[in-house]
């Protein structure tokens, strides 16, 4: 995984509240078997809609998503993630994610940042004054940033400490797990016989 | 201070812990199919890694599957990519696996559950957010994604954060006519889609303890549609008896030694909850959504809300999006509201007790005019079983169309999909936007009110069909 410590992209605000993963790409798009060639599927019932945001020309560029509270939630599926990411998006800024999309996000490098409700809205309002700006995401700082001089947004976001580690490092959890590979087979040794097995 | 009944099954399987980092938990069962899967072998591949414990890895192919013709070849050349990718990596890995055509195979969480893998106390995994429906044996069971698919083929563990604890005490008994559905659907509208988030949720309370398998099934399934990492609820007599005799269920001296453990797998007296929800099952009633998420929902009895009436900005604007979407106007009655498609289905309510239910209601019945009524049993097993019992002839003499096992209309990703402005009673999980076919309209429903839908054609419940009886229609 590539190590992630700051960003800065053109942000698109996505004034949504409850925008579930069969929103950000249907099932219909989940049926290759590659990583790679999701951004076809994301978003894909608004795409058509001229006045959906990521259609308007100062967006083309965009790489931070703002989104309204409740992002990702529904269906497992990590096409979502990937899906934002073939698209461009490094970073996704919510007030409140799902469980499984954030976890899934942290382990394919996409960076869920939560922040408060009314720092979505200050955003929004500044994209709104100022179409195709740009949001700073610092991971090492915890800090997003937008504008400048006496209206400029500075605030924190919330991430947990491991994912952040993780990312700030680019680590595999893979490696990281089967290093404790003694302690796994201690664990397996000591299982109850009863215990079902498929094979 | 005691535990609760998800803090003991947690600590079971905590294989590793240390300050700030999150827990390594060994996972008991890891559940396969063919959509969250490919890229997960394909990494392993790449590393040159091999699935560290086949014997506790169980695939089948239940997303893309059709539900007619699958005998023949599947249609879909992208579908029949994805599952041929499944076959290849089974077979290269070793991995046990039922496919379409194999008297095992169905919906994954349908498939542990009936040959007894899923047992109280287990950690229990998929690449599938309903993996929650497993919760209902006592079992830790959520849903991951497909990086964390890969970590558990290669490693047969998982780090996790450890989750919240939360109490749900539902008191009472469900009235006649009221089922599980409706009363997983009257808590999502009150928690709404976010309220279950970062917890272990614990169904408890007498109309908990009523409830058979297939109906704590139905609630646990649904944990995630409020937003919980996993639901569960503590085992019992009830729990035993539908394992006993399973083909994995643990025989002889081995069955007395796992009961003697499931026995200890409650909330202890003093153990603490996080958070509580206390609910009365005595007033609920039959419960159907009119929005796209599951947490918009009313009463059937009700009347398609006012954006207006609601406080929240942005339940107000939700409100008004999903109402435009659904084609439908505040202050309509639910019941005046016409369906064109009925789906008797899924995981959340596609097992054998779901389809006798349907059957009880529709026989006698005929499908409406302009209504079609779709029956897909969760598994080849309950296909046979429905069979057996004489059921598919109810719903074939009714005008239904009784089809083969799979997800299906659940998600669209086979041929079983709405058309764009075709409105469904669906007995699945979702009601999102496009979720069963692009512009489809989905109410999420009971099987009760599916099947007395089926036959008016409108929304409604079975006290409905008495009256069209008494006025000899």
């Amino acid at each position: 995984m590539e190590k992630f410590t700051t960003h800065t992209g053109v942000a698109a605000p996505l004034k949504r509240s409850n925008v579930d993963t069969d929103q950000i790409i249907p099932a219909v798009y989940l049926k290759r078997v590659t990583r790679t060639g999701f951004e076809d599927g994301l978003f894909a019932a608004w795409r058509n809609d001229e006045s959906f945001v990521l259609n308007k020309p100062e967006y083309a560029a965009a790489s931070v998503l703002v989104a309204g509270p409740d992002f990702g939630t529904g269906s497992s599926r990590e096409h979502a993630v990937w899906a934002l990411q073939n698209y461009g998006f490094k970073v996704v800024i919510s007030s409140r994610f799902a469980d499984i999309f954030r976890g899934n996000s942290g382990k394919a490098g996409l960076l869920a940042a939560q922040v408060d409700e009314k720092v979505v809205q200050k955003i929004w309002d500044h994209l709104d004054d100022h179409p195709g700006a740009t949001v700073t995401v610092d991971l090492e700082s915890r800090t997003v940033k937008a504008g400048e001089g006496p209206d400029a947004i500075e605030d924190s976001f919330d991430i947990d400490d491991y994912t952040r580690y993780r990312l700030l490092n680019g680590l595999d959890d893979i490696g990281i797990t089967l290093s404790s590979e003694a302690e796994i087979a201690a664990f397996e040794s000591k299982r109850p016989s009863w215990k079902p097995a498929t094979l | 201070m005691g535990k609760t009944l998800s803090e003991k099954v947690w600590d079971e399987h905590v294989v590793r812990s240390a300050e700030g980092e999150p827990d390594l938990l060994f996972i008991d069962l890891h559940l396969i199919h063919e959509v969250t899967s490919p890229q997960a072998f394909d990494g392993l591949r790449l590393a040159g890694r091999k699935v560290r414990r086949p014997d506790l890895t169980l695939a089948t192919e239940d997303h893309n599957v059709p539900t007619l013709d699958w005998d023949k070849p599947i249609a879909d050349p992208v579908s029949k990519t994805q599952v041929d990718t499944l076959r290849k990596n089974a077979e290269e890995f070793g991995v046990r696996l039922h496919p379409l055509g194999d008297v095992e195979q169905g919906i994954v969480h349908v498939v542990g559950p009936q040959l007894g893998l899923t047992q109280p106390g287990m950690t229990i995994v998929c690449g599938d957010s309903h993996t929650s429906t497993h919760g209902a044996f006592g079992a830790i069971a959520f849903g991951i994604g497909t990086s964390e698919v890969e970590h558990v083929l290669a490693t047969q563990t998982l780090m996790q954060a450890k989750p919240k604890t939360m109490a749900v005490t539902i008191n009472g008994s469900l009235p006649e006519g009221v089922t599980a559905k409706d009363m997983v659907l009257t808590l999502i509208t009150h928690t709404g889609t976010g309220g279950g988030q970062g917890y272990i949720v614990e169904y408890r309370g007498q109309a908990i303890e009523e409830l058979s398998m297939e109906g704590r099934m139905t609630v646990c399934n649904m944990s995630i549609e409020w937003g919980a990492k996993a639901g569960l609820i503590a085992p019992d007599q009830t729990t035993f008896d539908y394992i006993e005799g399973k083909p994995e269920a643990p025989k002889g001296a081995d069955w007395d030694a796992a009961v003697a453990h499931w026995k200890t797998l409650v909330t202890d007296e003093d153990a603490e909850f996080d958070k509580e929800i206390v609910l009365d099952a005595s007033e609920m009633t039959p419960f159907v959504t009119w929005g796209t998420n599951p947490g918009q929902g009313v009463p059937l009895g009700g009347n398609v809300p006012d954006p207006e009436s609601f406080d929240d900005e942005q339940d107000r604007i939700g409100a008004e999006n999903a109402l435009k979407y659904m084609g439908l106007e505040a202050g309509m009655p639910m019941r005046d509201v016409h369906v064109d498609t009925v789906f008797v289905g899924s995981c959340t309510n596609g097992r054998i007790e779901d389809l006798r239910l349907a059957a009880e209601i529709i026989k006698g019945h005929k499908v409406a005019d302009g209504t079609r009524l779709l029956v897909v049993p969760g598994s080849v097993r309950v296909r046979m079983q429905a069979e057996t019992e004489g059921l598919h002839e109810v719903f074939i003499e009714a005008g239904a169309e009784w089809r083969g096992a799979g997800c299906s209309m659940c998600l669209g990703m086979n041929p079983d999909q709405l058309t764009p402005g075709e409105r469904s009673a669906s007995t699945s999980n979702r009601n999102f936007e496009g979720r069963q076919g692009k512009g489809g309209r989905t109410h999420l429903v009971s099987v009760p009110v599916a099947a007395a839908t089926a036959v008016r054609g409108t929304l409604s419940s079975p006290a409905d069909l008495s009256e069209l009886a008494g006025a000899g229609a």
